[in-house]
């Protein structure tokens, strides 16, 4: 029973940082294949905003779209009304969703279709199946405001919500003005040299490829990120530490007649401590093989209960890297209760009750 | 080796326990002789020395001072992990309390003094021939928990006598058992001394245990007082 709670109290650091890789990994690849869905080859942000940052707000003028449109090589230019409605990780979108399902490629809806009415609004079955919303239901956002479902597409376009531009330039007091702005050109080889002239234009604005953007939805490109991991890390190899430390304490007190028997039998000190050393390791393994069964049990939490809000993945090549740094702890932890056993009297050992 | 010297030699041997500020002599000046192949029983009340002679003969703790020679090995120039190596082979121990592993087989209890010895776990024929002798052939798959008192203490001594130790140290072998298994035990113990030509010191407080034994000592307050 003691092995066993030890091994569950070994597994939380593992679960632990399984479920934050698989989170960080998870969200990027959602915002990554949102991003693709769009169908865009450049995208405007506003003037003096950073690269990874979120955007709110509509402080680009709507007839830059229209100046963009006009611009050589551009096929369609789309403005974008962003608002957050759930902290950073569920927003709404403004968009003209005809000119976004051009662009797109077009909403695959699973119910209903497109808003008709002014209080209409569309959502992803993610959101949908978070929030119970059906075609028809009706629910609170931005405010007082209730709105009705008129369709659930299939995720992966843009965000989880869409509404039709007019209605969130009126609801955020913004008329006239996008958040940002997507460019959809003739030929994506045209690229580059569509951002070089744009920059020249307008030197104010940042100007990306969708390729960048993409490209940069990855852990690694987020100092923010690898730091929360590297803490998280840190509180598992310190968890693991002390819980294998604890508990070879308490396994080497309950043994301490064993430990005598065992140098009488002529045992070392280095056996003593390779034997609690192991023991330590073998509980990391079973530690591990449990934090990752757990993790499976995260993945499927998120996925049923705020698949809308957070997404996580199993992200497999994180397995080896926890069993390592959990075996690190668990080892470091053996060592200290190992050398407290190697350094028992045999005579009190045996005389131990 | 055989020179013709005592396979124990014990001179003016002491051993002080320090009991926080207080110095507890428990051997005061002991001399020894026992001889290759002797059973030599030890007795005296409780407090007398016998079980801390043991523990230094068996290389459980130095002496505070004098001399203990082994098989023409000074025990008291060893360092720990020498004494180590002298419970591996050299000298082995049954004890009252039988002192198996509990959550290991009879079978493994014994594989575990021939690992720890850095012999193949498997031992030789001969010593299935022992184990037979011993009564306990059919019991071997068993944890202690599930042997009775006088099959524990007949692992145990199969334990102590796998790896054929030169001398064996039995430390009140039958204080935990009936007449009966008293018996038996008593008379393995001297069937071995006879088969195997072990040197045997065995403590009791009995005096019908105590006669098993080629010679009996008397042990009182830290010293040997008469045979």
């Amino acid at each position: 029973m003691r092995t066993l709670l030890s091994a569950l109290l070994i597994a939380v650091p593992v679960t632990l940082i399984l479920t934050l890789v698989g989170l960080t990994h998870g969200m990027l690849q959602e915002s990554e294949q949102r991003a693709r869905g769009i169908g865009a080859d450049i995208w405007v942000r506003p003037p003096g905003t950073a690269f990874a940052t979120s955007l709110s707000g509509a402080p680009i003028p709507e007839k830059m779209v229209d100046f963009l449109q006009q611009q050589p090589h551009v096929q369609l230019a789309l403005g974008s009304v962003v608002q957050t409605v759930e902290g950073v990780t569920v927003i709404v979108n403004g968009v003209d969703l005809d000119k976004f399902d051009q662009m797109s490629g077009g909403l695959q809806y699973v119910q209903g279709g497109p808003p008709k009415a002014p209080d209409d609004i569309i959502v992803d079955q993610y959101y949908a199946a978070q929030k119970g919303l059906h075609v028809g239901s009706a629910f609170m956002m931005l405010g007082n405001h209730t709105w009705h479902v008129s369709g659930i597409f299939t995720g992966g376009k843009l965000s989880r919500i869409i509404l039709p531009i007019r209605i969130l330039q009126e609801l955020t007091s913004s008329p006239d003005k996008v958040t940002q702005i997507f460019l959809k050109l003739d030929d994506p080889k045209n690229t580059e040299a569509v951002i070089a002239a744009l920059k020249m234009k307008l030197p104010d604005y940042p100007i990306y490829s969708m390729a960048d953007l993409t490209s940069l939805y990855s852990a690694s490109n987020y100092a923010g990120v690898n730091s929360l991991i590297t803490v998280i890390v840190a509180v598992g190899v310190i968890i693991g530490f002390f819980v294998v430390c604890l508990s070879m304490y308490m396994a080497v007190l309950q043994r301490t007649r064993e430990i005598g028997i065992l140098k009488s039998l002529g045992a070392s000190n280095g056996f003593i401590i390779r034997t609690i050393v192991a023991e330590g390791l073998l509980l990391g393994v079973g530690g591990t093989l449990i934090g990752i069964g757990l993790s499976f049990g995260s993945w499927w939490l998120i996925r049923t209960l705020v698949p809308a809000s957070i997404q996580m993945v199993i992200v497999t090549s994180w397995w080896p890297i926890a069993g390592a740094i959990t075996l690190v702890g668990a080892g470091l932890g053996a060592l200290y209760p190992g050398w407290n056993a190697a350094r028992h009297d045999p005579i009190e050992a045996l005389a131990y009750e | 080796m055989n020179n013709g010297r005592p396979m124990i030699e014990v001179r003016g041997l002491t051993k002080v326990y320090n009991m926080g500020n207080v110095d507890v002599p428990a051997l005061r000046g002991l001399d020894l002789d026992v001889e290759r192949g002797e059973f030599l029983s030890i007795v005296g009340p409780s407090g007398s020395g016998k079980s801390t002679l043991f523990h230094i003969i068996g290389g459980l703790t130095p002496p505070s001072s004098g001399r203990v020679r082994l098989d023409d090995r000074e025990l008291s120039q060893m360092s720990e992990s020498d004494r180590t190596r002298l419970r591996k082979r050299t000298v082995a121990f049954i004890f009252q309390k039988f002192n198996l592993l509990p959550n290991l087989t009879a079978r493994d209890n014994i594989a575990v003094a021939r690992y720890l010895a850095g012999l193949d776990q498997k031992p030789d024929p001969q010593f299935e021939e022992i184990l037979k002798l011993l009564g306990i052939a059919q019991r071997l798959d068993h944890k202690p928990s599930a042997l009775s008192g006088g099959e524990q203490q007949r692992v145990a001594i199969a334990r102590a006598i796998v790896n054929r130790p030169a001398i064996l140290l039995a430390d009140e072998p039958t204080g935990n058992l009936d007449t009966e298994n008293s018996t038996a035990v008593l008379e393995i113990i001297r069937d071995l001394n006879e088969r195997l030509g072990q040197t045997i010191l065995m403590i009791t407080h009995n005096p019908e245990a105590a006669a098993y034994g080629h010679r009996t000592v008397h042990m009182r307050d830290g010293k040997i007082v008469g045979e």
